[in-house]
């Protein structure tokens, strides 16, 4: 009774050190660390992105005080905004292609409706005079830099996360417990860096 | 055989594009000084002010601040280049992140930008990226368009320090590493390993059955001896050259080294 007690006790114990020992020999826990580290790197650049959004409102309106007809530019960066603050950041967007290219179109819309604004906004002298304007401009400037920042770190973290679950081999425990290829930010416009800018000197 | 032949021209592309792709990049200079003049903006009395004024600095508030100046940062722009000595150095204290770095890239292109305040993590609060701007623009520049580097420099650090004084940072480490050199006298971990050195030799001398109990005092006395040189000997090992210096904003003999701060891209850039 007790020897057959004490007998499966110890194939118990000695079963789960075994499995230990072979999980943390075969990467499982090297996945733990790295997808934690993708995520960590993730909350990064959405708390940047955040920052963004947060910054929009008073840049909107500080431009409209001055510079109220040009409207149809100030709509298109609160209407980006909106757009990119609606998108759920949930954590399967890490693990989804699709919503993360999603995350990627609206944030990346609203970069080109921001520096369409800035750009306008060079026309007005009493605006880029302004010093609220000018605070504001180096915050956005600044976290766009940030933002920058977030991202390559993010790219660098799910570079390392993703060769440890392609390579032999421990993409055999990968396969096992389900860790796919996380995807990564690509170029957001790579079909308008691939094509010549047109310069035209007659205005 | 096809898998073959594309493993093959993976790895060729990868010897031929890869590598100058790489070499390209403006190299991060080792950091042994608080303020680093690869452009030959200072001479050496300026610099060594400079230096001073900074490490000063560091030893009242436990801030790091550094300057860094480069010929140019090309083709990176300012911001890019900095980040990554940012990342290397790691300048300010770990966990409470208030390192600055001032780079001026001189030859660099108007688009690249010459001027670059890298703020760290923990001081963003005082130090925000309208006022680092306004650093740059109203404090730097106006003295830069005259050629007064010295001058813009000190203004420009001076004004960061004044806007750091703002915050209540924790308090520098007390005694910082000059106080614990050799001249300074012994330190009192020193005494604890001669104590150490002494009982060590002590029980290795000490006889072994008690029939030798007349010539116990002398050979106690030898063991005390030895024991306080080794001491010194460890004492003045790790005091001096032996290679401990980093640590929480770590200063010692000469060196200088980052104290674990991290930075997240904040800050601004602007031209002169």
């Amino acid at each position: 009774m007790t020897t057959s007690f004490i007998f499966r006790w110890t194939r118990l114990l000695s079963s789960a050190v075994l499995a230990g020992a072979l999980l943390s020999g075969c990467g499982y826990n090297d996945f733990q660390t790295k997808d934690e580290a993708t995520k960590a790197s993730w909350s990064e650049v959405v708390n940047q992105y955040q920052r963004r959004a947060d910054l929009i409102p008073n840049l909107v309106n500080t431009v409209k005080g001055y510079a109220s007809h040009e409207s149809a530019t100030l709509e298109a960066v609160t209407r980006a905004r909106a757009q990119a603050t609606s998108f759920q950041i949930t954590p399967e967007v890490l693990n989804n292609p699709e919503a993360f290219q999603k995350f990627q179109q609206v944030q990346g819309e609203l970069s080109g409706a921001l520096s369409r604004l800035m750009m306008v906004s060079e026309k007005y002298p009493d605006l880029k005079a302004d010093a609220s304007f000018r605070d504001l401009q180096s915050q956005l400037e600044g976290t766009e830099n940030r933002i920058t920042v977030a991202r390559q770190r993010y790219i660098a973290s799910v570079q390392d996360y993703n060769v440890t679950v392609r390579q032999f081999p421990k993409n055999l425990t990968a396969m096992v417990f389900g860790y796919e290829v996380k995807p990564s930010f690509t170029v957001e416009n790579e079909k308008a860096i691939s094509t010549a800018p047109a310069v035209d000197f007659g205005k | 055989m096809a898998a073959i032949l594309r493993f093959f021209t993976a790895l060729l592309c990868a010897l031929t594009l890869g590598a100058p792709a790489f070499a390209q990049l403006k190299e991060v200079p080792t950091l042994t000084t608080r303020v680093t003049d690869q452009a030959g903006m200072l001479d050496a009395a300026q610099r060594q002010r400079l230096e001073t004024v900074l490490a000063d600095y560091e030893t009242r508030t436990g801030s790091q601040i550094a300057v860094l100046l480069v010929k140019s940062t090309e083709p990176e722009a300012i911001e890019q280049y900095s980040i990554r000595v940012t990342d290397a150095w790691k300048l300010g204290r770990k966990g409470v992140d208030d390192g600055v770095l001032l780079v001026v890239a001189r030859d660099n292109p108007a688009s690249l930008r010459r001027l670059r305040i890298e703020a760290g993590r923990g001081v963003q609060g005082v130090l925000t990226d309208a006022q680092s701007k306004r650093i740059l623009q109203d404090v730097i520049a106006p003295h830069f368009r005259q050629n007064h580097f010295y001058e813009g420099l000190v203004a420009g650090t001076g004004a960061i320090a004044t806007l750091l004084n703002g915050e209540a940072f924790p308090a520098p480490k007390q005694a910082p590493r000059q106080a614990a050199q050799a001249d300074e006298g012994f330190p009192v971990w020193a005494i604890f390993a001669m104590l150490a050195g002494a009982f060590m030799l002590r029980s290795m001398f000490r006889p072994r059955g008690r029939t030798m109990r007349s010539a116990r005092g002398g050979s106690n006395w030898g063991g005390a001896t030895t024991g306080f040189i080794l001491g010194n000997i460890i004492g003045n090992m790790s005091n001096g050259g032996g290679g401990g210096f980093g640590g929480g904003g770590g200063f010692g003999g000469g060196g200088f080294s980052g104290g674990g701060g991290s930075f997240d891209g904040g800050g601004a850039s602007g031209d002169w």
